[in-house]
C-alpha cells in the first residue's frame, strides 16, 4: 500500500516518524530522576539547582517547545545588552554575514575575473592563494582586533576573509574555462572587451561563480557564530555563549536549531539562484 | 571586377607536437578568391580545411604569409566576414533568437531593440525555424543549431560568408531548401563564399570553382576545378548536363586516389604557390 504512495509523500511519513521516536528517546532520556549516587558536591554547587534536586540538567524536549514557542512569540523584545530577542540576534549575524560576504563579492568576482583571464596573474597570485585558503578565518581574528580595534568590524573582516576563497577561486576557474568557440564568436562579432566580459564571459562562468558562492555563504554562516562567541556583544553567536553562561541549555538547543534554520535558508537561496543561471548545453 | 578580392599568399600554419619539431599542416597555400564568387573547398578530414578558414576569418595566424581582403591585410577577426563554425558555436544560455540578435546588435549597435529584434526573427524565418525562435540550443536538434547558425552569420550582411560544413548535420530536404537559400542570397547581395564541404554533389551544386586539398600533413592545393555547369542550375536537372559526368569523376577520382597520391606523382611544372586551374567537361579539355 504503502509502495504506491508518491516518494515525497513517504519520504515526509519517514522524517515525521524519525523526528517523533527521536523526541520520544529525548524525552525519556531526560525525564526527571533520583540523583546519581556518584554526584561530585563541588560539581553538583556548580551545576545548582537542576542536579541537586534530581532533575536532569538537560531540558526535555516540551521544556524546548515551550521555550520556542515564547521565542517565536517575541522575537525583537530588548531588554538591555545580555537580554535581546532570537530575532535581534539573529538579525545582528545576517547583518554582519551580508557585510563581509558582500564586501568578498565585490572584491572576488573582479579579481577572480581578473586572475581567469589573464595567465600570468593565475600563476603569480597562486602561491597567496594556496597558503591563504586553507587558514582557518579565526586565526585571523587577533590581527584584525590589532589593526582595526573594533570588535563589530573584525568579524565582518573575518566573513569576508573567509567567504573570499572559494568565490575567488572559482570565478577564476569559471572565466578560463569559458568555451574558446563562444569567444571566438564574441570575435568575429567585433565584440568590445566589456560587452564580451558581460555577455559571453559572465554567463558562460555564471554556474561555477554560483557555486562557489554558495560554498561560501554556509562557510559564512558557520564561522559568524564562532566569531561572535569571540567578540561578543550582540549575534546568535554571542547569545549561545551567553545563555551557556547562564546554563540555559534549553535557550542553546533552540539557538542550535534557529541557526540550522537561517543556515538551510541561504543555501536554498543561493541553489536556487545557482540553478537560474546555469544552462544546459 | 576584382579578380583577387581575397587573396591568400603563401600561408604555412604549424602545430607544436608533443614530442620534436612541429607538424607543418600546410604551407606555401595559395589561393585567390574573386568578389561574388562562390568557392567550395574539398579534402579528407584532418587535411586543413577548417585551419585555413580560421585563418581567413582572423581567428588563427599564419605562421608564414599573408592573407588580403580588398587589398587590406587580414589579423583579425571583423563584421566583414561571417562564420558559420562547423560546431555551431551558438551561445547555450541565450534562445535561438537572442543568439541571432546578438550578431545583428553587434554589427549595428545603434539599432533600437524592437528592430534587432525584427531583423533577428527576419533571418530566422529565412531558415525555417519560426516557431522555435524562444528554444535555447539545447532544446534543438543538430540540424536545428546548425540553421541558427546560418541565420546568425545571414543576419548581419556580411560581405564574405565563412562556412565550414555549414549543411552536414541536415536531412536531404532541409540541406537541399538552404542550400537554394545560400545561392540565392549569394547571387543577390553579391556576396563572397567560401565554404567547407565533404559532398560532391553539393560543391557541383553550387560553386564556381572547387578547390582540391591533399591529405596533410604538408597538405597542398592539388587543383582549382571551375566548375563547367551553367549558371542557372536546376537540381533536378544538372546530372543531365553533358559536362555533369565528367566534372562527378574528377572529383570523386580526386577524393579516393589523387589526394592520396598527389604528393609522388606531382604534374611537371606544378607549383603550389600557383596552383593549376583545370575544367574538367564533355567538350573542353582541361585548361592545365
Ligand atoms: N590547435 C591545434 N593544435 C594541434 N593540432 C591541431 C590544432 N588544430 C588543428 N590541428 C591539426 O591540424 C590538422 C588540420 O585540422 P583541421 O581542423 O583544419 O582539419 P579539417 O580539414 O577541417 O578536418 P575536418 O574535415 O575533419 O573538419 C589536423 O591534423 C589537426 O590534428
Ligand atoms: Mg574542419
Amino acid at each position: 500500500m504503502a509502495s504506491t504512495a508518491p516518494l515525497p509523500l513517504r519520504a515526509g511519513v519517514l522524517s515525521l516518524l524519525i523526528f517523533v521516536i527521536f523526541a520520544l528517546a529525548w524525552h525519556m532520556a531526560t525525564r526527571g530522576g533520583p540523583a546519581g549516587p556518584a554526584m561530585d558536591p563541588e560539581y553538583a554547587k556548580l551545576m545548582g539547582a537542576t542536579a541537586t534536586q534530581g532533575k536532569s540538567a538537560m531540558p526535555g524536549p516540551l521544556e524546548v517547545g515551550a521555550k520556542l514557542i515564547e521565542h517565536l512569540r517575541h522575537p525583537f523584545y530588548d531588554r538591555g545588552p545580555n537580554d535581546k530577542g532570537l530575532g535581534i540576534q539573529l538579525a545582528f549575524s545576517m547583518l554582519r554575514v551580508a557585510a563581509g560576504y558582500g564586501l568578498a563579492v565585490l572584491v572576488a568576482i573582479p579579481l577572480g575575473f581578473l586572475i581567469g583571464m589573464s595567465p600570468l596573474m593565475n600563476k603569480a597570485l597562486d602561491p597567496f592563494i594556496q597558503i591563504m585558503k586553507p587558514v582557518s578565518p579565526l586565526a585571523w581574528m587577533p590581527l584584525a582586533l590589532y589593526t582595526i580595534k573594533d570588535s563589530g568590524l573584525s568579524a565582518i573582516f573575518v566573513i569576508f576573509i573567509c567567504s573570499l576563497w572559494p568565490m575567488l577561486v572559482n570565478t577564476a576557474f569559471g572565466v578560463s574555462g569559458v568555451r574558446k568557440e563562444w569567444l571566438n564568436v564574441a570575435r568575429t562579432l567585433e565584440v568590445g572587451p566589456w560587452r564580451r566580459a558581460f555577455t559571453v564571459i559572465l554567463p558562460a562562468a555564471a554556474p561555477t561563480i554560483f557555486t562557489g558562492m554558495r560554498i561560501s555563504i554556509g562557510i559564512a554562516w558557520l564561522v559568524i557564530v564562532a566569531a561572535e562567541m569571540l567578540v561578543g556583544g550582540t549575534g546568535i553567536g554571542y547569545f549561545v555563549w551567553n545563555e551557556w553562561n547562564n546554563l540555559s541549555i534549553t535557550n542553546v538547543i533552540i539557538a542550535i536549531l534557529l541557526i540550522g534554520v537561517v543556515g538551510m535558508l541561504l543555501d536554498q537561496l543561493l541553489a536556487r539562484a545557482a540553478r537560474a543561471v546555469t544552462f544546459p548545453e | 571586377m576584382n579578380d583577387r578580392f581575397i587573396s591568400i599568399e603563401a600561408i604555412a600554419r604549424r602545430f607544436p607536437k608533443r614530442t620534436g619539431e612541429p607538424v607543418t599542416i600546410f604551407e606555401d597555400l595559395s589561393l585567390s578568391i574573386a568578389r561574388g564568387e562562390f568557392v567550395c573547398i574539398i579534402g579528407h578530414s584532418g587535411c586543413g580545411k577548417s585551419t585555413v578558414l580560421n585563418v581567413l576569418a582572423g581567428l588563427d595566424q599564419p605562421d608564414a604569409g599573408f592573407v588580403f581582403i580588398d587589398g587590406k591585410q587580414i589579423t583579425e577577426p571583423g563584421l566583414d566576414r561571417a562564420v558559420i563554425f562547423q560546431s555551431h558555436a551558438l551561445l547555450p544560455w541565450k534562445t535561438a533568437l537572442a543568439n541571432v540578435a546578438y550578431a545583428v546588435a553587434s554589427r549595428w549597435p545603434s539599432l533600437k531593440r524592437a528592430e534587432v529584434n525584427a531583423r533577428a526573427q527576419r533571418a530566422i524565418d529565412l531558415v525555417g525555424l519560426h516557431g522555435a525562435e524562444m528554444k535555447r540550443p539545447s532544446e534543438l536538434s543538430g540540424g536545428m543549431r546548425q540553421r541558427v547558425g546560418i541565420a546568425r552569420a545571414l543576419s548581419i550582411e556580411p560581405k564574405i560568408l565563412l562556412m565550414d560544413e555549414p549543411f552536414s548535420a541536415l536531412d536531404a530536404l532541409t540541406r537541399g531548401a538552404l542550400q537554394d537559400e545560400v545561392r540565392r542570397i549569394c547571387r543577390d547581395t553579391g556576396q563572397t563564399l567560401f565554404m567547407i564541404t565533404h559532398d560532391v554533389d553539393e560543391a557541383m551544386y553550387l560553386a564556381d570553382k572547387i578547390v582540391l586539398m591533399t591529405n596533410g600533413p604538408g597538405a597542398m592545393i592539388a587543383e582549382i576545378v571551375e566548375n563547367p555547369l551553367p549558371q542557372e542550375r536546376k537540381r533536378v536537372e544538372i546530372h543531365r548536363h553533358p559536362d555533369y559526368y565528367p566534372l562527378r569523376n574528377h572529383l570523386i577520382d580526386f577524393l579516393v586516389t589523387r589526394s592520396v597520391t598527389f604528393r609522388d606523382e606531382m604534374p611537371a611544372g606544378y607549383d603550389r604557390k600557383k596552383p593549376p586551374v583545370v575544367r574538367p567537361g564533355a567538350q573542353t579539355p582541361a585548361l592545365g
